[in-house]
């Protein structure tokens, strides 16, 4: 392991650990997510829900960011989190979705009914493949 | 006064950059720079130079494929064969015993440093890499030349294209300094200096790293210098007595340990 890969991984259990974060989810592009954003008011600090559909992950080890996007008041907004940041308390996998993609920016053109994600049910991550297992 | 004074610099690898998260949540983007034995192999002094200087080597040079010449210049400093050997220039107060090896400690998260390396090397480049010239257009009749400078001077009075004219050349593989940058966090145990922002050169490339000229400077940096603490005062006198009149002897000894 080179240098940099150990400041890498020093960093990430740095970051990890002291948040007392769960352990980030296995979630791709297409599921729905919750992303859960510690927000600085002053002196006190709250969680802001972000839930959307997530386009799609950039980046690799510590430098890893994924984007995610969710109509707010007929508006499209899109949001990119890096995933080991200490501002992104949680991240919750509502729905897996079914795609053939690895970047959706096909759904940036689209809205409702065809902005739909069909949800999978079988496959890498899904619940009902992890009980048959 | 002598905490006002010019510090050494010192040579050190760039290994890459990576980044490190703070605790409110932003991210800055750091620098990875390494000591590799880093060590004082020369005194320059005003009586026998003219200036006072330290001269620096770092990284570990084959022996073999050192010349006896600088073999015997390494040995009288009792100091391996170095990779990259660097002056900087000092004031007389915070001169470094030649041997002793300074640590990433010489530096202080917080303060502000300049980083100067060579450049990655372009080849030769046009006027829009180099100069960040505009171009031609895209259409409107220009054929063949999007890309190029467009016209270098006037008409028959000045009768030439002045000099230090902005034209398409070899770019880059030139040394650059970088002003400024802060250190983020010192890593004593690896010996690893971490610099918010980029460093001129590749990964892999010997970086002159030393106080930053401009701006305040840091109360809390090591006078005269940050060294290696421990094993440093008994083998570097010993040795040093032997090594002065049988210096290229000792050269060949010490590469064989090494």
């Amino acid at each position: 392991m080179n240098v940099i890969q150990e400041l890498e991984a020093e960093e990430r259990q740095r970051v990890l650990g002291e948040e007392q974060k769960k352990p980030i989810p296995e979630f791709s592009p297409g599921d729905t997510l919750r992303v859960q954003v510690r927000i600085k008011e002053g002196e006190r600090e709250r969680l802001q829900a972000f839930e959307g559909v997530c386009l799609g992950r950039g980046g690799s080890g510590l430098n890893e960011s994924f984007t995610v996007r969710k109509i707010s008041f007929g508006e499209g907004v899109e949001r990119v989190f890096p995933v080991y940041s200490p501002n992104v308390a949680e991240i919750e996998v509502k729905k897996k979705g079914k795609v053939r993609r690895a970047k959706l920016y096909y759904l940036r053109g689209r809205q409702g009914k065809s902005a739909r994600i069909a949800e999978r049910t079988s496959g890498r991550g899904s619940k009902k493949a992890g009980a048959s297992e | 006064m002598a905490a006002a004074e010019k510090r050494t610099g010192v040579i050190a690898r760039k290994l890459g950059m990576t980044r490190v998260f703070l605790e409110d949540g932003g991210q800055v983007p750091v620098t990875v720079l390494a000591l590799d034995n880093c060590q004082v192999v020369q005194q320059r002094t005003s009586e026998r130079d003219g200036y006072v200087a330290l001269q620096l080597g770092a990284g570990e040079a084959k022996v073999k494929r050192t010349s006896k010449a600088a073999r015997g210049h390494f040995a009288k400093a009792n100091v391996t064969p170095k990779r990259k050997v660097v002056e900087f220039r000092v004031a007389e107060a915070n001169l470094v015993d030649a041997g002793a090896e300074i640590t990433a400690e010489h530096f202080v998260a917080g303060q502000r440093v300049d980083a100067a390396g060579v450049s990655i090397g372009k080849g030769f480049a046009g006027g829009m890499k180099r100069w960040n010239f505009g171009g031609l257009r895209a259409s409107h009749g220009v054929s063949i030349s999007h890309r190029a400078h467009g016209s270098t001077g006037q008409c028959q009075d000045p009768g030439k294209v002045f000099k230090g004219k902005k034209m398409a050349g070899h770019m880059g593989a030139s040394r650059v300094t970088t002003q400024n940058l802060e250190v983020v966090r010192i890593d004593a145990d690896r010996n690893l200096v971490l610099v918010k922002g980029a460093v001129p050169g590749p990964r892999g490339g010997w970086i002159e790293l030393s106080d930053a000229v401009k701006g305040a400077k840091s109360d809390d940096r090591p006078f005269p210098a940050g060294l290696r603490a421990s094993e440093e005062p008994a083998p570097a006198e010993t040795p040093a007595e032997d090594a002065a009149p049988d210096a290229s002897g000792d050269a060949d000894n010490e590469g064989g340990e090494a």
